[in-house]
């Protein structure tokens, strides 16, 4: 397979496609407006649907339709849309429908800016919308992992029935970089007894109800029992992180999506200066990698770790949770949109060296 | 002797949690019976909104779904472009289609989703408690309106049925009554009209039904039966407002 | 031959079939109570009814059924 430079937008859209996505309802919103467009164009050439809502709002709610109808089914939007969609996300939650959303960060609070961001790590991995749930969330660090973890997105969220957030920020959307896209025409899609396809009184299919209106105490409890049990299998089965040079390491980096790179850029400047420090990079910011964290960071060569994010500081609160204290974890980052120069990461890590 | 009149199997045999004299029950054995009559009940789903009608999945024996409040048309919409030969129907309150859920339905009908809505009219939030709708008329009472709708505090009733019969992409738009046996024979007739306009892939199409809540507008099921003639009527006059 | 069938324990007493009926064919009981603790509508005149299934039609819980 021959690589492409692609946009990080445009490679996602794709991606999703060659995952068997054939239905996609957005909204223009900067900076993820490349995906919707390129649904517009490339859908309708596999036999697919792409329509614009009127809303954020809408979109979500046409993917729970589509969902529920038993569609490989996609929305995307940025920061402020994905707060637009927050009930339907958790409507779609609790009436166990598969579906992907893809937010790419960018400045907050309110409207922000257009320059990426990761201040909606919180909204993503803590449940957004009301009432107890979770979407897998996975943090793409460049375009040619988004392209790799489009397939996955879409299987787990029909294993688990539930929806899957891709967490990324302006830049993996904007910057073009190569990949190596998959080419897969007739991807197989798996048989749902539960969507609704037609009912046939009697027939060996039964009746589809996609609701999440549980009015007795008892049915709404047995509901979010069985949510519960199938986040600890989701716990148990689907943590993915990276760790980059952490054995035997001084001091451990923490970092997810572009900020995970500009901190690999700091490892090498260190390393040059004799100073052996590590990254460990959650790629599933839900389920969080709470042990790799843990044990990398408990290792006993290891003095302390940073957390580096572009935000006032969301995931830094996982890393404290995660390492419970044994070792003290120090926070560099802003709210905002300003990312970290590498050189800057490398000066904290010396200063904390000297401290 | 033959039946001529029974309860259709498309309803399931759960009775309706409805209030006594609600006009719910009544069209939902309508839209039950459009369904049987027109032998698409395999091929059909409804959508449940919130409100008093969001157990209809308890009553209707067709596929169902239950949507977030006012967001019924943007899932039936998701729904049809998945199964664009399937019937999809949305059955919605006032509250849900012409307050948060305006957005919805204007552009499902400025699509021309080939989508069925069956829009239930009668003045007021039911499940909550009697509160004020859009389409509450100027000086009645209500929970959230006390001394009566004040139109220059809150604005007049909106009349959705003209409102969205002046989109292109609606294809047949009407306004019935339940409070009499003629008027009661037409909405089962628009109703059909309705159905018939999505599986003719016209455009979008909604039935406008002026339908009592006696609990809440505190009055007998007779007397809300005659409101909806001396209050309603005048206000929301009937008729086929779009047919393409 | 008419019949009029009123599935007495799906009736709330409402009473809209007897606003609705031309010919006086039902009333609502003064006596009874059904399941529900409602007074049900019952056919207090037969011999009235002409078929024309008004009753029915405006029956919010479809618990009206006429054989003809």
């Amino acid at each position: 397979m021959a690589k492409k430079l692609m946009k990080g937008c445009e490679a996602i859209a794709e991606a999703a496609i060659q995952a068997g996505c054939r239905y996609f309802f957005g909204y223009p919103i900067t900076p993820q407006n490349d995906i919707p467009e390129y649904m517009s164009l490339r859908l309708p050439q596999v036999g697919g649907c792409f329509l614009q809502a009127e809303s954020e709002l809408a979109a979500i709610n046409m993917v729970y339709g589509a969902a529920g109808a038993g569609a490989r089914v996609m929305t995307s939007s940025s920061s402020p849309g994905i707060s637009l969609k927050q009930e339907g996300i958790s409507t779609c939650a609790a009436a166990e429908l598969p579906c992907v959303v893809v937010n790419m960060m960018r400045g907050g609070p309110g409207l922000g800016n257009i320059q990426a961001s990761q201040g909606d790590y919180f909204q993503a991995t803590k449940g957004g919308g009301h009432g107890d749930y979770h979407a897998i969330v996975y943090a793409p660090s460049s375009i040619a992992e988004a392209v790799e973890l489009m397939p996955k997105a879409f299987d787990v969220a029909e294993d688990y029935r539930t929806p899957v957030i891709i967490l990324a920020d302006g830049l993996i959307g904007q910057m073009m970089e190569p990949v190596e896209m998959p080419d897969n025409p007739n991807p197989v899609m798996r048989d749902k007894p539960w969507a609704a396809t037609g009912y046939k009184p009697g027939g060996a299919k039964p009746r589809a109800i996609i609701n999440s209106l549980y009015i007795e105490t008892e049915d709404l409890d047995e509901l979010c029992r069985r949510m519960q049990a199938r986040y600890r299998e989701i716990e148990k089965n689907e943590q993915r992180v990276e760790l980059y040079h952490t054995e035997g390491a001084e001091f451990i980096l923490c970092a997810y999506g572009t900020v995970a790179r500009v901190c690999k850029a700091a490892v090498r400047i260190l390393e040059e200066q004799g100073v052996k420090v590590g990254l460990v990079r959650p790629i599933t910011l839900w389920p969080f990698p709470s042990g790799a964290v843990h044990d990398a960071i408990a290792q006993d060569s290891v003095k302390a770790a940073l957390t580096v994010e572009v935000s006032a500081g969301q995931m830094v609160e996982d890393i404290r949770l995660a390492v419970n204290g044994c070792k003290p974890v120090e926070y560099l980052g802003e709210a905002g949109s300003r990312i970290p120069e590498a050189e800057e990461i490398a000066e904290r890590i010396l200063a904390m060296r000297r401290a | 002797m033959a039946t001529i009149f029974q309860r259709t199997s498309v309803l399931t045999d759960k009775p309706f949690h409805y209030c006594p004299g609600c006009g719910h029950g009544i069209v939902h054995r309508m839209v039950a019976e459009v369904i049987d009559e027109l032998g698409i009940r395999e091929i059909s789903t409804g959508v449940a909104p919130v409100g008093c009608a969001v157990f209809a999945y308890n009553y209707f024996d067709i596929d169902m779904y239950e949507a977030a409040h006012g967001r019924a048309p943007a899932l039936a919409t998701g729904y049809k472009r998945v199964h664009p030969d399937h019937v999809i129907f949305t059955y919605q309150g006032d509250g849900d289609l012409a307050s948060i859920g305006t957005a919805e339905i204007v552009h499902a009908a400025h699509r021309g989703e080939k989508i069925t809505t069956i829009f239930i009219n009668n003045a007021i939030y039911g499940m909550t408690g009697g509160q004020m709708a859009p389409t509450t008329l100027v000086g009645q009472k209500t929970t959230t309106s006390p001394l009566g709708r004040d139109k220059d505090h809150c604005g007049e009733p909106i009349r959705m049925a003209e409102m969205l019969a002046t989109i292109s992409g609606s294809a047949f738009i009407a306004r019935c009554a339940l409070n009499n046996t003629p008027n009661l024979i037409k909405t089962k007739q628009a109703i059909k009209k309705a159905f018939e306009t999505q599986i003719a892939r016209k455009g979008f199409s909604m039935v406008e039904i002026l339908s009592p809540c006696p609990t809440n507008w505190g009055k007998s099921p007779a007397e809300a039966m005659d409101w909806i003639q001396d209050a309603m009527i005048p206000y929301y006059p009937l008729g086929v407002m779009k047919e393409v | 031959m008419i019949r009029v069938t009123i599935y007495e324990d799906q009736c709330k007493g409402c009473g809209l079939c007897v606003r609705a009926c031309p010919r006086s064919v039902l009333a609502i009981s003064k006596t009874h109570l059904n399941k529900k603790g409602y007074y049900p509508a019952e056919v207090v005149d037969l011999s009235a009814c002409v078929a024309c299934t008004s009753c029915a039609r405006t029956c919010p819980d479809v618990a009206i059924e006429i054989e003809k």
